[in-house]
């Protein structure tokens, strides 16, 4: 039992992303009204990127712009990768997060257009007036 | 340094960029720009397979930087093989179906023909990279602009569809980042040669196994693996035709070809067959699609859906061959990529042809269809043959790799779901083709009341007249229908000209 | 024996596919439609025909068209059997071009484009079917040629066509796919080829259970040889216009279908290894139970084409039954066989269309006195069914009598037995036919006695193909070197 314990708080980054992506996978799969499967979508994509934004991350590390003099003494200077997180997790997500907004933003689109349609976005509503066609 | 892989996929961004500025001011200004730059990176794809073949892979770092840092588009045997097939079925289908794109989103076509140069961005840009988180990128790229473009379709469903393809392929896509994440703890890259060359190391890794198993499974959603299936019959059916008949034969190939280059260049065949030893669960799997996909095709009244379902069975094909852990199968898969392709390509040119001039395709609605629309038909029969597998079409001899495969690695079930996917799959055309051949045109399209004097004055078949789909459409199906049989003859040469030195 | 590559083989089955966009685009001038298949069919004829000496002198002729895999081209070879049946199926398509005018114009057929059309594409899978060097291109024509009949079957375009047509690819389609595919690529994973050769291609990789099995595959997998039971697509395609079930299911479709069993028995087998595990006695046991059954079903059908159906399902028994007596005499028998049951049977069904252009009548009880009506017609059936009996003067005798020497010199009297008593069934079913039609009392007679024969065009071919069956009996010889050298071939010596 220790041991289980141990692994869950050494690993709690990884527990925590989880966690997040299975309520917004719940969300997307349980929920009626089509906004709040959009935000169990957002909530999932969240999850991935906490996930990368957390391996990048070092104990007592800083971020990664090298200290020191921005003249000659930057090229000189030893450069410990310990000393930085790791930065190319975070620069991945800034393309993960436009992705993310973009199919959020098309999924939001077709939510208008489908209101506009039928006017509702209840799922169980939109089936039965898609039977009765 | 040679520039050709950039060009493949620069041209169509570019192309989708002069297009949307275009389309501000003119509509009609899009489409030969669309054209112009399909036509460029196809040139280009054609290039690029010539020199493979006759001076091995190339290597291209994006702008100028070097791998691992930088992103690497390497283009070898299957990849070249692969572009060629995107860039040549999207140039094709662009001649064929400018036509139905007037008839169908007469006021958007300008937004159509934007989204559809960056899908093939899309497309292309997933086949020809080297990293594997530019791959999600390209992806996403893909699907955002399928997504766009399939609310474009069916006024009802359109947007239901695709909003329904949105949730599943959000977790496709991912699963799939998810393991890239897994292969960065890990290997500290995202080169997928640099990857590669890590894992025999740490073959016992169990990070290693969850990255593998997130990837695969990403990616067989977006391939719509059954049963992972369930968003691709409703998304492709109610598409616009234009289309359709674009992202049903590439769209999940493409993914395929992406489980394949997992497989084969970044986690090895070691890994997967020897350490994991997985082939026969997936193959299995790969026998259950087959099946499945071919028994829900069966009750299928609306001709698109039977399609889909279609797609979904020839999935099953080239998943189990490329899991049965030999090289005939892999070879099998491999070429029913590019065969599939082709096959599905023609069969949704047939079907957009009478979508044209029907609007309506439940296979009811088909009666008369061999006297109304002969060439039509024709594409149709010999696409359909194709699908059936009867030599010389390229679909027998894919077959032939696959059951050889199936034989030798002894998976006796997947040879015979091939075989019976054949007759479920003659059963499913022939069902259509009595349709058409036997019942004459009803009331509806023909001329009134023919009625009384039914089946047995002959002269009623004779007097239909042909009215035929717009002649560029007809004359690719013709075209396209005509290489289905040429890349059936040659087959020997792509496998031992392309896919065996690939897999070597 | 030396291998000549030439192109002669390619050209003889282009000839007519080249021809076809010919034909669609003549579909409104008939008479130039049809000049272009006489054109394309006696292009054919003679391209085979110029084969010949070639073959005579013992040499054989090769090309391959495109390389697959190895061991498994799309490749042709011209050999003394295929000799043998090309020849019979491109002279034959003359004739039957000549009858189909005469047919489908006097009867005022719909849709005679897409006839002529389909049957250019089905003599041209035959002829591919009959040049092919391996098991795969034979099947690759084999599938062409059941796919190119479909219309041609249904050609009526009515429910009952309509099942019928189903009946068919079922049974056809079905058994190729699910049997002959399966068994090819097992050969094909055993041995690494396909490639026909007298020796066979085991060397000792298959054991008797496993082999038994594969033969059987093909056996009943290759459908179109009508072995019960997926002999019923045969009766079932009756409903075709009558050149359809002359020239096709009397002579290119079925015997593709025993031609290629005898290829599987004397190319992918082999006699010798049959021998050696006694197999031949499986296939002979199978097709003796289909002569007997079929002519016995043959002796109730009451309509005129299904009963020549039966006896061609029963006809064509023979032929398999002879390759399988795995003996010279009887492996030459049955190649002989195919042509000479080829002439006879066409002649028998060019008399039933003839009869039916005439007087629209398809039963036979209908047809009491016909002979009186229609006398050319009727003693052209006379020879015909007499080379179908086996009976002098005819060229039915000459193979019948090889099948019979084969039985004695394999002593194998039972096989001996099977083919008296199918005679005499054979003779039970045609002979009350010609008796009824001459020689019945005025009153049963339901014609009268004026001759009033069928239209010109549809008389002359059944005259020649039953001159031909007769004048067999005297000259054989061509076909009979022919089998003589290809069984030298197959046994060796």
């Amino acid at each position: 039992m220790p041991e289980l314990l141990d692994l869950i708080v050494d690993k709690y980054n990884y527990w925590l992303y989880i966690v997040l992506m299975m309520i917004g996978l719940y969300a997307m799969i349980g929920k009626n009204n089509l906004i709040k499967k959009l935000v169990g979508m957002n909530i999932f994509q969240t999850a991935i990127i906490l996930f990368y934004v957390s391996i990048g991350y070092k104990k007592g590390a800083t971020i990664p712009i090298i200290q020191g003099d921005h003249g000659h003494g930057a090229a000189d200077a030893v450069i410990k990768a310990a000393d930085y997180i790791n930065p190319l997790p975070h620069v991945l997500m800034l393309t993960a997060i436009v992705v993310s907004v973009a199919t959020f933003g098309v999924a939001m689109a077709l939510c208008v257009k489908i209101y506009q349609r039928y006017q509702t976005l209840e799922e169980d509503e939109l089936r039965m007036r898609l039977s009765e066609k | 340094m040679n520039n050709y892989p950039a060009i493949v996929v620069i041209a169509p961004l570019l192309g989708a960029l002069f297009a949307g500025v275009a389309a501000w001011v003119e509509d009609r200004a899009t489409y030969p720009i669309a054209l112009a730059s399909l036509g460029i990176a196809a040139a280009a794809a054609v290039n690029d397979l010539i020199t493979v073949m006759i001076s091995g892979p190339i290597q291209y770092n994006m702008a100028g930087w070097a791998p691992p840092m930088g992103i690497e588009y390497r283009i070898d045997g299957l990849n070249a093989l692969v572009l060629v097939l995107i860039t040549g079925i999207a140039f094709l289908n662009l001649v064929a179906s400018y036509k139905n794109v007037q008839q169908e989103t007469p006021d958007r076509s300008g937004s159509f023909y934007v989204m559809y140069l960056l899908f093939v961005v899309g497309l292309v840009g997933v086949v020809s990279t080297g990293d594997l988180f530019n791959l999600y990128v390209l992806i996403e790229i893909t699907s955002l602009s399928s997504y766009t473009m399939i609310a474009l379709g069916d006024k009802d469903r359109g947007a239901i569809a695709s909003l329904n393809y949105i949730f599943i392929g959000v977790i496709g896509a991912s699963f799939y980042l998810l393991g890239v994440g897994y292969i960065y703890i890990k290997t500290g890259s995202l080169n997928m040669a640099d990857v590669a060359a890590m894992i025999p190391a740490m073959t016992e890794s169990s990070t290693l196994l969850v990255a593998f198993i997130l990837c695969i499974i990403g990616v067989w959603i977006k391939m719509a693996l059954f049963p992972l299936h369930v968003w691709l019959p409703n998304a492709y059916a109610f598409a616009p035709v234009g289309f359709a008949r674009i992202v049903a034969p590439l769209m999940t190939k493409v993914m395929v070809y992406v489980m394949v280059r997992l497989m084969v260049s970044v986690f090895g065949y070691d890994y997967i067959f020897t350490t994991l030893s997985l082939s026969d669960g997936v193959v299995w799997m790969g026998t259950i699609a087959i099946l499945a996909g071919g028994i829900i095709a069966l009750s299928q009244k609306n001709l698109k859906k039977m399609m889909t379902y279609i797609i979904v069975c020839e999935i099953g094909y080239m998943v189990g061959g490329a899991w049965l852990g030999n090289e005939l199968g892999m070879t099998g898969a491999i070429l029913h990529i590019v065969n599939d392709a082709l096959m599905t390509f023609a069969l949704f040119l047939a079907v957009g042809n009478m979508v044209y001039k029907l609007d309506r395709v439940d296979i009811t609605d088909l009666q008369g269809l061999f006297a109304k629309m002969p060439w039509t038909m024709g594409g149709f029969v010999i696409a359909a043959f194709s699908i059936v597998g009867v030599p010389p079409t390229c679909g027998f001899f894919s077959k032939w790799y696959l059951i050889l495969g199936a034989f030798e690695a002894g998976a006796y079930h997947f040879a015979a779901a091939l075989l019976v996917s054949s007759l479920i799959c003659a059963v499913l055309f022939f069902k259509v083709f009595e349709v058409c051949f036997f019942e004459p045109m009803s009331e509806g399209h023909g001329h009134g009341d023919d009625h009384g004097h039914g089946h047995d004055s002959h002269g009623e078949h004779a007097a239909v007249a042909i009215e035929e789909a717009p002649v560029a459409s007809v004359i690719t199906l013709a075209v396209v229908s005509v290489s289905l049989i040429v890349v059936g003859l040659y087959s020997g040469t792509i496998v031992d000209r392309i896919i065996l030195p690939f897999l070597n | 024996m030396e291998l000549i590559t030439s192109i002669k083989p390619l050209l003889a089955v282009l000839v007519t596919l080249l021809v076809m966009p010919v034909l669609v685009s003549s579909s409104n001038k008939p008479n130039v439609r049809e000049g272009w298949t006489f054109v394309a069919g006696t292009i054919k004829f003679l391209l085979v025909l110029s084969m010949l000496p070639v073959i005579l002198d013992g040499n054989q002729i090769v090309f391959t068209l495109v390389k697959i895999a190895p061991g498994a081209d799309i490749a042709f070879r011209v050999d003394p059997l295929g000799m043998m049946f090309a020849l019979v199926a491109s002279a034959l398509y003359i004739v039957t071009s000549m009858y189909s005018i005469g047919y489908m114009r006097g009867l005022n057929e719909h849709g005679q484009t897409r006839f002529v059309t389909f049957f250019a594409l089905a003599i041209s899978a035959t002829i591919g079917a009959a040049f092919s060097a391996n098991l795969l291109t034979l099947y690759l024509f084999y599938e062409i040629l059941s796919l190119a009949t479909y219309p041609l079957v249904t050609h009526h375009q009515d429910a009952n066509s309509r099942v019928s047509g189903r009946r068919y690819l079922t049974f056809i389609l079905g058994t190729s796919i699910g049997l002959v595919l399966p068994a090819m690529i097992w050969c094909y994973h055993i041995t690494g080829t396909l490639e026909f050769s007298g020796a066979g291609i085991f060397s000792g990789q298959l054991s008797k259970p496993h082999a038994t099995v594969l033969l059987l595959m093909f056996v009943f997998g290759f459908a179109k040889a009508g072995i019960m039971p997926f002999h019923s697509w045969l009766p079932a395609a009756m409903v075709a216009p009558t050149p359809v079930s002359a020239l096709l299911h009397a002579v290119a479709v079925v015997k593709v279908g025993v031609f290629s069993i005898v290829r599987v028995i004397t190319g992918i087998f082999g006699i010798e290894f049959l021998s050696s595990f006694e197999l031949g006695a499986v296939v002979a046991g199978i097709a003796s139970v289909t002569i007997l059954v079929s002519s016995a079903i043959a002796l109730s059908q009451d309509e005129f084409k299904r009963r020549l159906a039966y006896s061609t399902i029963g006809q064509l028994s023979y032929i398999v039954l002879g390759a399988a007596l795995l003996s010279p005499k009887g492996v030459t028998g049955g190649m002989l066989h195919i042509a000479m049951h080829a002439f006879g049977k066409i002649t028998l069904f060019f008399c039933a269309g003839a009869i039916f252009v005439a007087t629209g009548r398809k039963y036979l009880s209908q047809m009491v006195g016909i002979g009186y009506r229609m006398p050319v017609t009727m003693t052209a059936f006379l020879i015909g069914a007499l080379s179908i009996i086996g009976l002098p003067p005819t060229g039915g005798f000459i193979s019948k009598w090889y099948l019979v020497l084969g039985t004695l010199e394999g002593d194998q009297m039972v096989m001996l037995f099977v083919l008296l008593t199918s005679s005499l069934l054979n003779a039970a079913y045609f002979m009350p036919i010609f008796y009824r039609a001459f020689f019945c009392t005025p009153e049963e007679a339901m014609f009268e006695r004026k001759v009033d024969e069928a239209p010109l065009m549809c008389v002359i071919p059944l005259v020649i193909t039953a001159l031909i069956s007769f004048v067999l009996f005297f000259a054989p010889q061509p076909f009979l070197n022919l089998a003589a050298m290809a069984v030298k071939g197959f046994i060796g010596g």
